[in-house]
């Protein structure tokens, strides 16, 4: 139950503390699922991000689910879930019912303008974490350029990781070296 | 009554269950849905709670429909609003994330996340730029960016507290 708790404190914290919603969460559970608690790696971090994003829904509640689930099973997707949606949905309720007018007041847009940039600054020193982690390969740099093009592109972020993990497996069983193995 | 929190429930179920891509993919699809069709909310409301939906912390998509929910049909509203967009993604992600921890050392699946890993830093590394466009407008919030990221770098600032520290700086640069 110990447990349970903290992983739900863990996602409470990620849902009141996230502005700005989908990749803007990622710094907050990489900073505390992955830097302090240890109950993933970046590796492994990107890779459920991948399904998460593959899947249909709500970005920050998918992480949670899936991190929920491989900690405790299904009472810890309850309280991974719980945890992220609580905040959201308290904060909301307490808005709809006493500040109807909360996007008019002048101090929430002045928070609001400060915090923004901040937003931006998290994500970037989370991609330049993450970066590190996965580490500057010429097979790395090539598929990051080739997302990059996609991208340009306007190709869905579903295609482009489709396509990506296509490009991977070819290049594992190309000649049949094992390239999973040996480069990481 | 009952009807109508299931009629909201069953609506962003569907909205949960067929958009991928989150918040912002969702907002048109909910428009859609609680305004063309179901004429819930007038367009205008719908700008409001967009609005605060961004402004408040937590995922858009779940902000805005607990928002839309309260609007239509009170606490009840809320509540179905909020169960209904979460629930299949919440079912989808333990049932992915069961097969993704099972089999994440056989080889294909290696080579699979070897491939996809480079692309996702690309992904977040694009919404930078996209929370960038709207939030880098000046001198004032590109100062914030700029101290907020070598406070980062230098003192391991955590994320929480960066938040808070950006919110008083613009309180007091921006009045």
């Amino acid at each position: 139950m110990g447990k349970l708790f903290e992983l739900f404190m863990v996602f409470f914290k990620i849902g009141a503390f996230t502005i700005g919603g989908g990749y803007a969460m990622v710094p907050l559970i990489q900073e505390e699922i992955c830097s302090r608690k240890k109950w993933s790696s970046d590796e492994e971090f990107l890779d459920i991000i991948a399904i998460a994003q593959s899947l249909p829904g709500v970005l920050a509640v998918n992480t949670a689910s899936i991190l929920g689930y491989k900690l405790f099973g299904i009472p810890g997707v309850l309280a991974a879930v719980l945890g992220a949606v609580l905040p959201s949905f308290v904060i909301i309720l307490v808005i709809a019912v006493f500040f109807a007018q909360f996007a008019k007041y002048k101090a929430t847009e002045l928070i609001f303008r400060g915090v923004r940039p901040a937003v931006a600054s998290l994500m970037a020193f989370a991609v330049i974490k993450l970066g590190k982690k996965v580490g500057i390969s010429g097979f790395n740099i090539a598929m990051g350029l080739l997302a990059t093009v996609l991208l340009i592109f306007k190709l869905h972020p579903i295609i482009i990781i489709t396509a990506s993990g296509i490009i991977g497996i070819i290049t594992e069983y190309w000649g049949g070296r094992s390239n999973a193995e040996t480069d990481n | 009554m009952l009807k109508l929190i299931i009629d909201i429930f069953l609506t962003f179920l569907r909205i949960g269950a067929f958009t991928f891509g989150g918040g912002y993919a969702m907002i048109p699809f909910i428009q859609t849905e609680i305004i063309d069709i179901h004429k819930w909310l007038t367009p205008q409301e719908f700008i409001d709670i967009i609005a605060i939906a961004e402004m408040t912390p937590g995922p858009i998509a779940v902000n805005s429909s607990t928002f839309a929910g309260y609007k239509i049909a009170g606490f009840w509203g809320s509540l179905a609003g909020t169960l209904g967009v979460i629930l299949v993604c919440t079912i989808l992600s333990a049932l992915a994330g069961k097969y993704f921890f099972k089999f994440k050392d056989n080889r294909l699946l290696k080579a699979l996340f070897k491939g996809i890993r480079p692309t996702v830093i690309v992904l977040i590394g694009s919404s930078v730029f996209s929370v960038g466009k709207v939030a880098l407008l000046d001198i004032k919030s590109i100062g914030i960016a700029i101290v907020i990221f070598a406070a980062l770098l230098k003192f391991k600032l955590h994320p929480i507290l960066a938040v808070a520290l950006s919110g008083i700086m613009g309180v007091m640069l921006f009045s």
